[in-house]
């Protein structure tokens, strides 16, 4: 049976792949940010995930203001990085894995979660920047994605509650899924950040950290945050870590938190990173 | 019927993109949206009225886009990650465009955020953010 084992939060702010793809890393600014990732680049490289959902948001690049779908999943073959305004990131083309795709698809709109199914999707930061982090710059990406798009540009996005529970009903498509999957879930973006208008470069550390102990500890305090909250504390695009909820509740009630990592700024923004592992996992690890 | 309640109207130096933004920024954000391409780009910047008289747009919406008023295209219903698009055809990344919506130099916002950013400390609301 196909299994999600662990979940991956991590920011995917632009700068970070504009940096990786120009070669500066080693600059002492963005070195203090890869190197918060090398840990979890040998992680997934021993865990060897066969799939990766990679729950994000995109940024005005697949959907306009024409159509603006709460929950969009991608169950293409192939998903291409899309040109942003500054030219497509040189990284590799994402390949979906279609027919677990479709069965979560069938699984969680039965479970009354209604999803828009995206057959057709260019993917951009959003989604490419957490793999870049993860994997580093490979030829091909070592897995299969599924991306989960969420609105969080036209408010409001789903609630923290809705998030989770999204992410608990995919937990029980997987699990029925029959093929034998390691799954790995990804929730990305945030942490604090406002990147408009006046009040822009809003850092907000303590929700942040306070917000990182409630994904390893005790999730249901946060599913109950409002909207209202993220952006007054955490900043107008701060409102982006909803969607760290929906990995959280594809994993067990209780996690353990295999690494974490906080760093300010990458450009605008916060970078949070957390690998909670679900406890099958974690003791096969022992 | 009761309105609906906009808490998030006493953030300050914030314009939420909500659905009434939405709705009249459309012709802002969809011009925004065509200069993905790259062809768009050009022929915008070869000229810029003229390529604007395409879209749905208030004149007052079309001065904002001409002469780069980044704050007011937000209050005219423009979303950041559109009007970064119109940023990106200038060449610039979303920290330069930050600084100009802060009016800081772009020194001095850099400067801010490796300093750990801008405090919520007086930025809660617009009563505090005054002060």
């Amino acid at each position: 049976m196909a299994k999600i084992i662990a979940g991956v939060a991590t920011s995917h702010v632009p700068a970070i792949g504009a940096a990786l793809d120009n070669g500066k890393t080693q600059e002492p600014y963005w070195q203090r940010v890869f190197s918060g990732y090398e840990e979890s680049k040998k992680w997934i490289a021993e865990v060897k995930p066969d799939v990766c959902i990679v729950v994000f948001n995109d940024h005005a690049t697949a959907f306009s203001m024409d159509i603006v779908p709460t929950f969009a999943l991608g169950c293409a073959s192939e998903f291409i990085p899309a040109d942003e305004g500054w030219g497509p990131r040189p990284v590799p083309v994402v390949h979906g894995h279609p027919e677990l795709a479709a069965h979560i698809a069938q699984s969680v709109i039965l479970d009354e979660f209604d999803l828009t199914i995206v057959n057709n999707m260019e993917v951009d930061h959003g989604l490419t920047v957490p793999l870049s982090l993860m994997f580093g710059q490979p030829a091909e990406w070592p897995c299969k994605i599924i991306p989960l798009a969420v609105n969080v540009v036209l408010f409001p996005p789903p609630t923290g509650k809705r998030c989770f529970d999204l992410g608990a009903a995919i937990r029980r498509a997987v699990d029925s899924y029959p093929e034998d999957l390691k799954v790995v879930i990804f929730g990305t973006g945030g942490m604090s950040h406002q990147i408009s208008g006046p009040r822009a470069g809003l850092i907000n550390s303590d929700f942040d950290k306070a917000f990182l102990d409630g994904m390893s500890n005790d999730p249901q305090k946060l599913v109950k945050l409002q909207h209202v909250e993220y952006m007054r504390e955490a900043g107008a695009e701060g409102i982006e870590m909803v969607m760290w909820l929906v990995m959280r509740g594809a994993l067990d009630e209780h996690v353990h938190e295999r690494y974490r990592f906080y760093t300010v700024p990458a450009s605008n923004t916060a970078v949070g990173h957390l690998i909670l592992e679900n406890e099958g996992l974690a003791n096969a690890a022992e | 019927m009761q309105p609906i309640e906009k808490e998030y109207a006493d953030i300050p130096g914030t314009t939420v993109f909500d659905a009434e933004q939405s709705r009249k920024g459309y012709g802002i954000n969809m011009f925004c949206m065509s200069l993905l391409k790259d062809a768009n780009r050009k022929a915008f910047k070869a000229d810029e009225a003229g390529y604007l008289k395409k879209y749905k747009l208030s004149p007052e919406q079309t001065d904002a886009i001409l002469k780069r008023e980044w704050n007011r295209l937000l209050e005219l219903g423009g979303n950041i990650y559109f009007t970064s698009k119109l940023g990106a055809t200038d060449g610039l990344s979303f920290q330069q465009l930050a600084a100009k919506m802060t009016g800081c130099t772009q020194q001095e916002y850099a400067d801010m955020m490796l300093a750990g950013g801008r405090s919520p400390n007086g930025a809660r609301t617009k009563s505090e953010w005054k002060k």
